[in-house]
């Protein structure tokens, strides 16, 4: 029978800000067996369709969020071997420049750390029930998803993970 | 059959309305029929609604394709397809 994987996962959402140090100190607390630590951080860009954008509204839907999150980070944590997993995403109203999303993934691994983030990424923006609302001098217009991300989350499908058992981490 | 509807971000501003409960009419089963039972209020709800509109469905919260059973108590949320990270 196949094993339940044992990482420890946290999902945060918030209009807070997030402090990389603290999260990556939570992250990899008390287990020595963590050999890879990779943190994303996705900030609010300026420009998106050649508009200024002087802020940038979230929305999300409350409880289905955290399940969906915590969905995709258990599914990375079966594809590949994962100490922990935490992900802090903002909402609220956020301006450019701002943190809005942050994905710390730990393994034993760097290419597993590496993989399961991109990973998580990836089906964050397509599965995760997110809308972005731009405030641009010329109004307010919601974000259109795209199709490049529908994609991107797609390939994971032909994937398969490799074995890391004989892997040095560094 | 009682269900929780809850709209989100464009839909939510084009159908002036964040939620709602719903006694769903007798042989609406599936969250298709419950569209097309939307979108027959006409105006806003036909035009968001109408087929080659693309938005998504959650049913308990988990995202769902239009064949799925709705149930007693379901929480049925519409909203456009995401937009995070």
């Amino acid at each position: 029978m196949e094993t339940l994987p044992q990482a420890s996962i946290h999902i945060t959402v918030q209009t807070d800000d997030f402090n990389l140090a603290n999260e990556h100190q939570h992250l990899s607390q008390g287990d020595r067996g963590i050999g890879a630590m990779v943190s994303f951080v996705g900030l609010v860009r300026d420009l998106n369709l050649a508009d200024d954008v002087v802020a940038l509204e979230l929305e999300h839907y409350p409880g289905m969020t955290e399940k969906a999150l915590t969905g995709i980070a258990e599914e990375a944590a079966v594809r590949w071997p994962l100490h922990a997993v935490r992900i802090v995403h903002r909402v609220g109203r956020l301006r450019p420049g701002d943190r809005i999303v942050l994905v710390l993934v730990a393994s034993a691994h760097r290419h597993a750390a590496f993989e399961a983030s991109t990973f998580i990424m990836d089906y964050l923006k397509t599965r995760a029930p997110f809308w972005k609302k731009e405030w641009t001098p010329a109004g307010p217009r919601w974000v259109d998803a795209r199709v490049g991300d529908v994609s991107a989350a797609d390939r994971w499908h032909q994937v398969v993970s490799e074995q890391y058992g004989n892997d040095d981490h560094d | 059959m009682q269900i929780k509807l809850l709209y989100f971000a464009r839909l939510r501003e084009r159908f002036e309305l964040d939620g709602e409960d719903l006694d769903v009419p007798r042989g609406v089963q599936t969250v298709a029929g419950l569209l097309s039972h939307l979108a027959g209020r006409g105006d806003v709800w036909a035009d968001e609604l109408a087929s080659g509109r693309v938005f998504r469905v959650a049913l308990d919260q988990e995202l769902v394709d239009f064949s799925a059973l709705l149930h007693d108590g379901a929480e049925v949320a519409v909203f456009p397809p995401v937009t995070g990270g």
